[in-house]
């Protein structure tokens, strides 16, 4: 019983390992210019904590295209296995992926008529 | 070979499981899949077809998608029936992901029932452009500027009605589902789109947002349990399909064997949620309250249905031989549901928050019949499931009618007098207050006696949960009676309330609900003896 | 109707054990198949009135009348079908349909069909059908005048539903039935404020009488599995003292709340707030009876338990005493008369619990009673009719002259209430005194004496009440100029009723087996001559009884006629101020009974903003205390609520780990 484990456990080392070197080996070689958003959180560009005045309310819009972008995105994952295995699947995986892929276009078909995609 | 339709099923590949090709019996799955078709395309309906004749698109289409799939469910009732003399039944379909037996005939008859009333509710306009309990526009800010534009441009929200066709697609597999893993699935396909109509009302659009992020919250803290539980009987019987579960179960004495029981109490936890039984219950109020009004009839009636059906499953195919395991603990909570429910109902002050308080202790009286062990349990557990979602549906449309200023008058007080101005309305409401409280020739009396009856024969556990049922149900009379005297013994003090007049949708709504309430209550034979004849589980 | 015996009547249902009194029944056939005719006529009239709506307005009330009579016709050809069969076939029993059916738990709807059940229908139909008549001249310039005989229509259904049912079930949608129908029309003229504030207070203590009736019923489920008649006559031979005082004494409470017994009593008198046939029929002649009916249907259930039986009588002993007092003081013709109907359903709720010996006399003082008191009811609406709806006894006096038949037939339902004979109420009433006094110890003594006692104040109060109206000096408010007998639609039911109450006494009871007596004999099974001996000579309780009531009478003579009776009520002392106040039953209630009530009836309507602190104690204040302490727990943040069902999960795994 314990064997079955061994591989885990191999895998959480390995997992443990590759972070700290990473972390580590960029401390260690990476050269260390600072500037002023080089010194926020996340360095993307947005305030991470809240400004004095408004709330610091980021538009809700970021979190709309981060959805949609994850709409597409799984669907694209969806569609690797897919790919890799239709040899072996055949014409019934072949009509499943074409319904699945016509539902999420659906979505987006709203998405874009309802105005989702626009900016503004 | 690979055949035309059936494939090596890549779900199939989980370890213990052999590699069958699957088998789709479409015709079983037709319902289903004639209400999510009809729901994609209200999501197109929803894209393109211009805004002023969008209304009528959406609800004619959701109708005509209901009606058709409850003919087909029909259909597939009758030749099951003929097909099936003795035992043999619909194989399950989709190796035995989906089960379409007995109860799950009857449980999405009766959710498909359910929607077509609730759509018929929720489709009310009173007058106005879009439906009349939902915002113009779920996304803009309440009361600011951009919101007060889109009602001047005759927006609305039409996408609720596919939204709620969603919800029934889920709550229709819920029940038929054959593993935890298409279980969860379904869970979580009739929850979201609930979760976002809760946040659509028209009126108090801040406490309907609250309500719903409240809702979403805790259901998906609820379904994490689900999925934990799931996690752990697999880890207990190596497969996720409740037969393979039920099978694994006797075998007993390995060394998994602590595995069960919380597996099995993490599982009943998420679905426990759903129903609303204590302590899994305090969204109930805040939500019943916070969402649109035929929202909530439809979500009381449809989910609960919904959830017990799926309790049943897993109870009577999965977990029943492990019962003196869980069975204990179950019954402190159906306790714990009625006396809660019933209690708390007591010092409710709004209409909506009583009737969920009162959906609460149900969920308790429900559960009593859950835990009787038999198939006249579950054929009582079903009818207390229609009976109840009938007198429901129609109690909150009726909730929606009381109207102060257009805004709904929830506030007891403001129900005052009710009797003397508007006889009709408020005589049919005391008459479903009756029905709630389970006074004879109602349906609620019948439900009462088909789940306390078998739970009484139960043995001593099952004796004293009809004891405290009993209880708790003279608590619920007062309750119930003190609406009643409020309506007709009562003077206003307030003329501003009335009740609107509906379009003949909601009448239809009502008159059936309470019909039914009555019919159930004289005639219940005719129901009783489907429901027994639905009650046995394919395993 | 003689060919239609039992030719074709198999056994049915479930037999009781032998011995235990011929309680079986034969399937209905012949005319009795058509029994369920009893209660769909008047149901048939009550459906097409209020749903054909004005258009019914024209030949509605006529409809409604005919189709009583037809119910009273149905009935007619039962009981004559039923005295063509021997002793044993009387009993039949009616299969309508099959109602629930449960796993185990199989409960049809039907019909029981016994003398005991016959008795009443008659009663009922008969009465209830003259008053339908009576109503066609009385309430002829009603606006809402077709509701008014759709509600009397449901009445008479559901009262007959609820004597003729087989089952304690289909007894209790009876019982909600008249329930309902009784508090339509007391609130029939709800416009005003009081009236509705009647129908509520009916409406509220016969909720609490119905929960002791439902909890009676869960009681027998749990006992015997069922609750039809049969079987739970049945069961109770075996069933455990306890348990059948505990039914015994909740089936009291139902049968105190529909029968205003004390202590549920207050809600008689301000009843009167609906129109006088409602008062006659409803809450004079039938269904203020139904408790008597309940307790004596339950027979086998009192006579297993000693202990119910006694405080039945004793509630009957309080009753009879309280209402006579009460009537003495009442200025209000109607509620005078509401006092004297209490006063006398407590005299048949004594006899009922007497057990065997007083059955018999409880439904014919029943029987003679409906005819009595609807007579005088009706004379009551006569006189209110002709006297522009003025119900003061004071503003009264000498009426013989201008309402001539009122007064003869208000005047025999005066002497058979008094028990003079021959008229009615000597052969009933006084056998009720008579079988008081049956008995041994304290007892007989204690009860045959408040009988007895209450006799002679009934003869005051009655005969008080009527001098008042119809002899001495004219005391009529101004606007009173020429009284006027009523129209013959009116007079001709009283006519009938006053016949009634003349003859149907000695009808009824004359001989040493009486007509009643064997007629029910079938039902209770009693055997003669094991009644018992009174503890005073019969001879010598008859001639009490006659020189009480006619002490009663006289004083009331000297008083109301001899003497001038004032315009306005005098002070008067104590005892008639407390009389007059119902003896301060709303003071009592509110005070020993309803305190809790109070903030709780105050919380029920929602007059004070504050809701619900206002209780303070009691059971009722126990579970509000609990709501509101749990209510604290629904706070509203999610994270609570969150907090909560994590702590759920962690209880439940926490106990299974700790019992594993």
């Amino acid at each position: 019983m314990t064997n079955s484990y061994i591989p885990l456990l191999f895998l959480l080392a390995i997992g443990a390992g590759f972070a700290v070197l990473s972390v580590g080996t960029s401390l260690v070689v990476g050269p260390k210019r600072y500037n002023r958003a080089k010194m926020e959180a996340y360095e993307c560009g947005i305030q991470p904590t809240p400004h004095a005045s408004g709330g610091g309310r980021v538009p809700i819009k970021y979190y709309l295209t981060a959805m949609l972008f994850i709409v597409f995105d799984v669907e694209s994952i969806f569609l690797y296995p897919f790919a890799v295995a239709f040899n072996s699947l055949g014409l019934f995986a072949l009509v499943e992926m074409v319904l699945f892929i016509l539902t999420v276009f659906v979505a987006y078909a709203y998405v874009w008529r309802r105005g989702g995609l626009d900016w503004d | 070979m690979i055949p035309a339709l059936g494939a090596q099923y890549l779900g199939a590949q989980l370890p213990g499981v052999d590699l069958v090709p699957a088998t789709f019996n479409y015709a079983a799955l037709s319902p289903i899949l004639v209400v999510l078709g009809v729901a994609t395309v209200g999501v197109l309906v929803e894209a393109f077809v211009p805004l002023r004749s969008r209304y009528a698109a959406q609800v004619g289409l959701t109708l005509a998608g209901l009606v058709a799939a409850f003919l087909l469910l029909v259909l597939l009732a009758v030749n099951h029936q003929t097909a099936t003399a003795g035992l043999k039944v619909l194989g399950g379909a989709v190796l035995g992901s989906v089960i379409i037996d007995g109860p799950a005939l009857f449980l999405q008859g009766t959710i498909l029932v359910f929607a077509i009333l609730g759509v018929l509710t929720m489709a009310e306009r009173l007058g106005g452009v879009g439906a009349d309990a939902f915002t113009p526009m779920g996304s803009a800010t309440p009361g600011s500027g951009q919101e007060a534009l889109a009602l001047r441009a005759g927006s609305m929200t039409s996408e609720v009605f596919p939204l709620t066709l969603f919800a029934v697609a889920g709550m229709m597999l819920f029940p038929s589902a054959g593993d935890l893993l298409t279980m969860f699935i379904s869970l979580e396909v009739l929850s979201l789109p609930l979760y976002l109509l809760t946040g659509l009302a028209r009126r108090r659009r801040l406490i309907s947002q609250e309500a719903s992020l409240k809702y979403f919250l805790l259901g998906a803290f609820s379904s994490a349990f689900f999925l934990f539980g799931t996690a752990l009987l697999y880890g207990y019987s190596g497969s996720v399909y409740l037969p393979d579960i039920a099978a694994a179960i006797p075998q007993g004495g390995s060394e998994l064997n602590g595995l069960l029981v919380p597996g099995v109490f993490l599982v009943a936890v998420g679905l426990l949620f759903k129903v609303g039984a204590v302590p899994f219950h305090s969204w109930i109020p805040d939500v019943y309250q916070g969402a649109p009004t035929p929202v909530t009839g439809f979500m009381a009636a449809a989910t609960k249905l919904a959830a017990f059906g799926a309790i049943l499953r897993v109870v009577y195919v999965g977990i029943e031989s492990a019962r003196w395991q869980w069975s204990p603990a179950i019954a402190v909570v159906a306790i714990l549901t009625m006396v809660v429910g019933a209690v708390l109902s007591v010092t409710q002050t709004d209409v909506k928050r009583l009737l969920a308080y009162s959906s609460i202790a149900h969920a308790g009286f429900i559960l009593v019949g859950v835990l009787a062990f038999d198939r006249t349990g579950v054929s009582g557990v079903m009818f207390y499931l229609v009976s109840y979602g009938l007198t429901t549906i129609a109690a909150f449309a009726i909730v929606g009618l009381v109207r102060a200023d257009g805004a709904e008058a929830t506030h007891l007080s403001q129900w005052a007098g009710l009797g003397r101005r508007h006889p009709w309305t408020a005589g049919t409401f005391a008459f479903l207050l009756l029905a709630f409280a389970g006074i004879p020739l109602t349906s609620g009396f019948t439900a009462k006696f088909a789940v306390f009856e078998p739970a009484l024969r139960s043995g001593a556990t099952g004796t004293i949960m009809v004891v405290v049922g009993l209880l708790a149900s003279a608590v619920t009379v007062f309750v119930y009676v003190r609406i009643i005297v409020l309506m007709y013994f009562t003077d206003s003090q307030n003329d501003a309330v009335a009740v609107v007049t509906p379009s003949v949708m909601t009448t239809i709504a009502i008159t059936f609900g309470a019909a039914m309430t009555l019919v159930l209550g004289v005639w219940p034979t005719e129901l009783l003896q489907l429901s027994a004849s639905a009650s046995q589980f394919l395993r | 109707m003689h060919t239609l015996t039992n030719g074709l009547g198999a056994y049915a249902g479930p037999v009781a054990l032998a011995g235990e009194g011929p309680v079986t029944a034969v399937t209905a056939s012949g005319i009795t198949a058509y029994a369920w005719l009893l209660v769909a006529l008047p149901a048939l009239g009550a459906a097409i009135l209020l749903v054909g709506g004005k258009r019914t307005n024209a030949f509605g009330p006529l409809l409604a009348t005919l189709l009583s009579w037809g119910s009273f016709v149905v009935g007619l050809l039962v009981v004559i079908s039923m005295a063509g069969r021997a002793d044993a076939d009387r009993a039949a029993h009616l299969h309508l349909f099959s109602w629930i059916n449960v796993g185990s738990f199989n409960l049809d709807a039907g019909q029981r069909l016994d003398p005991l059940s016959m008795a009443f229908v008659l009663l009922i139909t008969f009465v209830g059908s003259l008053i339908h008549v009576y109503s066609l001249g009385y309430m002829k310039d009603d606006p809402d005048k077709r509701k008014f005989f759709a509600y009397l229509n449901l009445f008479v259904a559901a009262m007959l539903l609820l004597v003729t049912a087989d089952s304690y079930l289909l007894l209790y949608v009876g019982w909600e039935g008249v329930g309902l129908a009784s508090w339509l029309l007391i609130g029939f003229w709800n416009d005003n404020p009081a009236y509705a504030t009647a129908a509520n207070k009916a409406f509220i203590a016969n909720r609490v009488g119905d929960l002791g009736l439902s909890v009676a019923i869960m009681i027998m489920f749990f006992q015997f599995g069922h609750v039809d008649f049969a079987s739970v006559d049945a069961g109770a031979a075996n069933a455990s003292p306890g348990a059948l005082t505990a039914m015994g004494l909740f089936l009291l409470l139902g049968a105190c709340g529909k029968s205003a017994q004390f202590p549920l009593q207050s809600w008689l008198g301000d009843a009167m707030a609906g129109p006088t046939p409602v008062s006659a029929l409803i809450h004079a002649a039938t269904m203020v009876t139904a408790g008597v009916y309940l307790v004596v249907r339950s027979h086998a259930i009192f006579e297993g338990s000693p202990t119910a039986q006694l405080v039945v009588v004793i509630v009957g002993a309080i009753t009879l005493l309280f209402g006579a007092v009460v009537g003495c003081a009442k200025d209000d013709m109607k509620k005078a008369l509401a006092a004297s109907t209490m006063s006398q359903i407590g005299y048949m709720m004594l006899a009922a619990g007497l057990g065997p010996v007083g059955y018999v006399f409880a439904i014919f003082h029943l029987l003679t009673h409906g005819f009595f008191k609807a007579g005088m009811f009706l004379g009551a609406g006569s006189v209110m009719h002709g006297m522009n709806d003025q119900v003061n006894m004071r503003r009264f006096g000498g009426l013989r002259t201008v309402m001539t038949i009122t007064w003869a037939t208000f005047m025999m339902g005066w002497l058979a209430i008094l028990g003079v004979p021959p008229f009615a109420g000597y052969w009933s009433k006084d056998k009720i005194i008579e079988a008081a006094f049956i008995g041994e110890g304290w007892r007989p003594w204690v009860f045959g004496l408040a009988a007895l006692i209450g006799a002679g104040i009934t003869a005051f109060y009655m005969s008080r009440l009527f001098f008042m109206t119809f002899h001495g000096k004219k005391r009529w408010t101004e606007d009173i100029h020429h009284p006027h007998e009523s129209p013959l639609t009116m007079t001709i039911p009283m006519m009938v009723l006053a016949f009634g109450s003349v003859v149907l006494g000695a009808i009824l009871g004359f001989g040493q087996t009486s007509l009643l007596q064997s007629w029910l004999n079938p039902v209770f099974g009693i055997t003669a001559g094991t009644e018992g001996e009174p503890v005073l000579p019969a001879n010598l309780l008859l001639g009490l009884t006659l020189v009480l009531v006619l002490a009663g009478a006289g004083l009331a003579w000297v008083r109301y006629v001899r003497d001038v009776v004032p315009e306005i009520a005098p002070h008067g002392n104590l005892v008639t101020q407390a009389a007059r106040n119902d003896l301060y039953q709303d003071a009592v209630n509110e005070g020993a009974l309803m305190r809790p009530g109070i903030h709780l009836t105050r919380s029920l309507v929602f007059t004070d903003t504050r809701g619900i602190d206002g209780a303070a104690s009691g059971l009722g204040a126990l579970v509000i205390g609990a709501s509101t302490r749990l209510r604290k727990l629904q706070n509203g943040y999610v994270r609570s609520y969150a907090l909560t069902m994590l702590a759920g999960v962690v209880i439940i795994l926490g106990a299974v780990w700790v019992m594993q």
